[in-house]
């Protein structure tokens, strides 16, 4: 076992884990964050997506033991102390940009994600930045528009895209 | 899928991981920012008893400009290479290759060493590298070694580095006022290439005056398109004069055959990718 140490929503946990345990078994099976959800379990469809420091990672490809003395934010500690939605989350429920829902968590992390490198994002940009999530009921076109909501840009908008969003 | 049991070791410094690795040996795995190696794991298709973790040097992280090279710290992120200035300045081919290797959250994790050190010939860092003939540094017991591209790569996830090394930084020669381009063939967003093509070209007003070529996934391999380069060499950068070239692209590969394309397809791919790269690398894109 090995003890790390990890501020994981802005609480500050410490804990003995296996080296071999992932970040996300640790976020859901230690912590009972299940808000992080595993869809592939191959590290291709972009549902277990948290912050790892400031920046999204797929969570399913990620040791316990590598987010030691690291700052977690997974989606649950999206929303303020008092319910209130964060700006992307309230933007998937005005959009409704998701059918069954399972993508939704990874998308809007990676939306925080993008959105942080580049605020204004074209359609392009925002489906490019989205590549390393997938939809399985393929509802790709209201996430495009939740993130433009989010982003405050309209439908069909050709603002440029940042260097970061282009994979 | 959890991968097997393993113990764990994070070093603070290149000495220490190399004193690991030596005490570990063949039973021990390099981990650098594992997202090729924790699929492998999850999948127990490998199951070191050791698992060595570079993430914690941070002597390994970083771009220093070297006079006339860049020198890449192997635990440098795909992010921070490709949003590097001078990267962007001096190397605008590995700037190029990034922006489509797989998504941003593996680009946010996966290192540039790690993936040159895993060697996956669909890889996309490879071709980039051998075209502009970095020089990648190794460090082991006996000291470091400067090993060029062209020996690096061994064969199918084999190079240079030896069992009791590691790669700690890849020199990159300054390409100042080069164009660039990196034309990737896929099926699906974020995926390996079928083929890639990593083309960088000087030019000398409408002529191309120096052009380097480097193939992905068309051997076991990152090879370079030699018979193309040297075709290009003082060549008008027309599509016809490109084309020409480019119709040598698979000059001497071997590529492989798969569910998603014979050889015969993939030699075809890399004269159209070909052709493509290097007029967008000239500015005809």
């Amino acid at each position: 076992m090995t003890r790390i140490s990890l501020t994981v929503d802005g609480q500050q946990v410490v804990d003995d884990v296996e080296p071999r345990m992932l970040l996300v078994q640790y976020l859901r099976e230690k912590l009972g964050k299940t808000g992080t959800v595993v869809g592939c379990d191959t590290s291709n469809c972009g549902a277990c997506t948290v912050h790892l420091d400031g920046r999204s990672v797929k969570s399913c490809n990620v040791l316990a033991v590598q987010a030691d003395g690291a700052a977690v934010t997974t989606i649950e500690g999206l929303a303020g102390d008092d319910g209130t939605l964060h700006p992307v989350q309230e933007a998937f429920r005005e959009c409704h940009g998701l059918q069954c829902g399972f993508c939704t968590p990874g998308m809007i992390m990676q939306t925080v994600d993008l959105l942080a490198e580049n605020p204004s994002p074209s359609e392009e940009a925002i489906r490019l930045g989205l590549e390393g999530n997938l939809c399985r009921c393929t509802g790709y076109h209201n996430i495009v528009r939740a993130v433009q909501h989010a982003a405050g840009v309209s439908a069909g908008s050709t603002s440029s895209a940042g260097e970061g969003a282009t994979a | 899928m959890i991968p097997a049991a393993f113990e764990y070791v994070a070093p603070a410094s290149v000495e220490e991981a190399l004193a690991a690795l030596a005490e570990h040996g063949d039973d021990a795995k390099i981990i650098a920012g594992g997202q090729s190696l924790l699929p492998v794991l999850r999948m127990r298709l490998n199951a070191p008893e050791w698992v060595i973790d570079l993430g914690r040097i941070a002597s390994l992280r970083g771009i220093r400009d070297g006079g006339d090279h860049l020198a890449i710290g192997a635990m440098t992120t795909h992010h921070d290479v490709g949003q590097d200035p001078l990267v962007h300045e001096h190397a605008l081919l590995v700037s190029k290759a990034i922006t489509h290797l797989a998504d941003a959250q593996v680009r946010h994790r996966g290192t540039f060493g790690g993936a040159l050190a895993h060697a996956d010939p669909a890889g996309d860092l490879g071709a980039p590298a051998l075209a502009l003939g970095s020089t990648f540094v190794v460090q082991g017991p006996g000291g470091t070694r400067e090993v060029p591209a062209e020996e690096f790569f061994v064969d199918l996830f084999e190079t240079a580095i030896s069992e009791d090394e590691i790669l700690t930084e890849v020199r990159v020669p300054k390409h100042d006022g080069w164009g660039a381009a990196y034309e990737k063939f896929v099926r699906i967003a974020h995926q390996w290439p079928i083929v890639a093509v990593a083309a960088t070209v000087r030019m000398d007003g409408d002529a191309i005056a120096e052009a380097r070529v480097g193939l992905t996934n068309m051997g076991s391999t990152p090879v370079r398109a030699r018979a193309t380069e040297a075709a290009l060499s003082g060549v008008p950068a027309t599509e016809e004069g490109v084309a020409a070239a480019a119709a040598l692209a698979a000059e001497g590969t071997n590529p492989p055959s798969d569910l998603n394309g014979d050889a015969d397809y993939r030699r075809h791919l890399a004269t159209v990718l070909t052709r493509r790269a290097v007029l967008t690398a000239a500015g005809r894109g």
